[in-house]
């Protein structure tokens, strides 16, 4: 019988042992089999015959924090998927985007959902942001014997940071390697296969305190131009009214940009470009 | 050298029962009471941190009297069991009956086959999409899960508790409302007011841990209620809030709820299951 479907026979001793608050170092001993850093690694690289997500940026702005993923993902040379969500609210006051193997990543996120949930119910208290972001570390570490076969997860952890102190900005990035390594990004970051082409184009749009209007375009602006040079990073697509995704964290808490918000801006962004190829 | 000496099992279960009743009688009262949007869950408890009340799932909530450690570990296992089901198989299918069967069965264990039964008594109260669909177990120390409707009090007194409610319970009342009965209830029993040794007639917002499970909210429905936005609702007189109005967030520590903007299926573990893939709740591509 697999532990997990105690309820018939009561629970589990493991259930009522004391041990902790997290989530997955209680999955560890009661139904190890549900981790995704248990199974075992293949044997072969399998990267070409999985989807793979690509481009997620992330940017600062004076109210807290942008990130946005574009929609596509890839299979080798095939596009898997045209309209796959790669950044999810991993609590009310953090999101995270994902970029790599896109079923182990999607998993990981489910998991970190409830690490996170978890610990609330049982603490009674939310993680500070930082522990937030160390705790993903260490599923990203777990998953390392994957990473090398081809199936690397490499998430972007972005939170509003509720103890930051008075004149520190709010909005706070995070980004990983596939070794676990934990870096705080300076005001925006990227990553995924066209994150190359997004820095730069951020190097160019982004300033520091940029109002919410103008980071929300330039993080828009940089996903097209990821989308422009990088085969494996969707654009803008207005026939199937396909838009990135776009997560706004502030002192209120994670809200999704409407569809219609992040058209708007895509549209103008489409139009400028348009407009100035017609110049030229 | 001492012989133990043989006793009937009807009199060890009988020994054992009256033991944890005994244990159980001497906390302070809970009540458990359903109203138009949910249910409320009102403990008199003057700890703000040692909860009698908490959060099992998106709809589930707990509420236990008795010896703190073994219903807060009763309550660390009901999370665990939630989060667990909830992982591996989909948030809708973590319900409160199963939960409630898990805590009768291993309380009628822990009563039968050791020697010190759990001196506890235990609610899992689940709010469906409508009053009718709420639902309220009451688990007791030898196992026993009763399912009963409109209200439960446990604890010290639990009768006369009972007793007040059942005359002034009415399905249906507001919050304020709801509350208002409730705490009288628990006031007439109390040490700590007149009926006990002449305090003031009402136990106040710092006696008193508060907290609901509100349908109208999404996901997550579990809510505490303290401080700056109890005391407003404990003096509303019982006039009946309007819906919506006694909304404060509570700011020591506010559950994660999807914001509004947030297309259903965003924001919850669940959305995942379909690979991500699906346009969950936003535009269908439209191919």
């Amino acid at each position: 019988m697999s532990e997990y479907s105690a309820g018939r026979s009561g629970f589990p001793p493991a259930y009522l042992d004391r041990v902790g608050s997290s989530f997955t170092d209680f999955l560890a001993t009661a139904a190890p089999d549900l981790l995704p850093g248990r199974r075992p690694v293949p044997q072969l690289p399998v990267g070409d015959v999985t989807p793979h997500g690509t481009t997620i940026v992330s940017v600062t702005y004076e109210g807290g924090v942008l990130m946005g993923g574009d929609r596509r993902a890839t299979m080798g040379n095939l596009i898997s998927s045209r309209d796959i969500e790669k950044v999810y609210p991993a609590d009310s006051y953090s999101v995270i985007g994902i970029a790599g193997a896109a079923g182990i990543a999607i998993e990981m996120v489910r998991l970190y959902q409830v690490e996170l949930e978890h610990y609330e119910k049982i603490e009674g208290l939310t993680l500070s942001l930082d522990g937030k972001a160390n705790r993903l570390a260490q599923m990203i570490r777990g998953n390392l014997g994957a990473a090398l076969q081809g199936l690397a997860v490499v998430p972007l952890f972005a939170g509003f940071d509720l103890d930051a102190a008075p004149g520190t900005p709010p909005g706070r990035i995070f980004s990983y390697d596939v070794t676990g390594g934990n870096y705080e990004e300076r005001g925006y970051a990227a990553v995924g296969s066209g994150s190359l082409f997004a820095r730069n184009s951020l190097k160019k749009t982004w300033r520091p305190n940029l109002d919410g209007g103008a980071a929300t375009r330039s993080l828009v602006e940089a996903l097209y131009d990821a989308a422009d040079d990088d085969s494996a990073t969707g654009g803008p697509d207005p026939v199937r009214r396909l838009y990135p995704i776009v997560y706004r964290v502030d002192a209120e808490g994670a809200v999704r940009l409407t569809d219609d918000e992040v058209a708007e801006v895509a549209h103008t962004i489409i139009d400028e470009r348009a407009a100035a190829e017609g110049q030229g | 050298m001492t012989m133990p000496y043989y006793a009937s099992p009807e009199q060890l279960m009988r020994d054992k029962g009256e033991y944890a009743r005994k244990g159980i009688s001497r906390g302070r009262s809970v009540a458990v009471v359903t109203y138009a949007d949910g249910v409320l869950f009102i403990a008199e408890n003057p700890s703000s941190t040692l909860h009698k009340v908490g959060e099992l799932y998106d709809r589930i909530g707990f509420a236990a009297v008795g010896r703190y450690s073994e219903f807060e570990s009763l309550r660390v296992a009901g999370v665990r069991l939630a989060d667990v089901r909830g992982y591996s198989y989909n948030r809708r299918d973590v319900t409160g009956r199963v939960i409630a069967n898990a805590y009768a069965q291993t309380l009628g264990e822990i009563f039968t086959q050791q020697m010190k039964p759990y001196e506890v008594e235990l609610c899992v109260a689940e709010v469906g999409d409508t009053p009718e669909t709420d639902q309220l177990y009451r688990l007791t120390f030898d196992g026993s899960v009763v399912d009963e409707p409109d209200f439960i009090v446990m604890g010290g007194q639990a009768e006369t508790v009972s007793a007040h409610l059942r005359e002034h319970f009415l399905p249906g009342m507001g919050l304020a409302e709801a509350l208002r009965v409730g705490v009288q209830a628990l006031s007439a029993v109390s040490p700590a007011t007149s009926a006990g040794n002449g305090g003031p007639a009402l136990l106040s917002a710092e006696q008193l841990e508060v907290a609901v499970l509100d349908r109208r909210r999404p996901k997550r429905a579990f809510r505490r209620i303290t401080g700056a936005a109890l005391r407003p609702l404990l003096d509303s007189d019982g006039a009946d809030a309007p819906a919506g109005g006694e909304e404060p967030h509570t700011a020591a520590h506010a559950p994660s709820v999807p914001q509004p903007g947030t297309p259903p299926g965003l924001g919850e573990p669940s959305a995942p299951d379909s690979g991500g893939t699906a346009g969950s709740g936003g535009e269908a591509p439209t191919t």
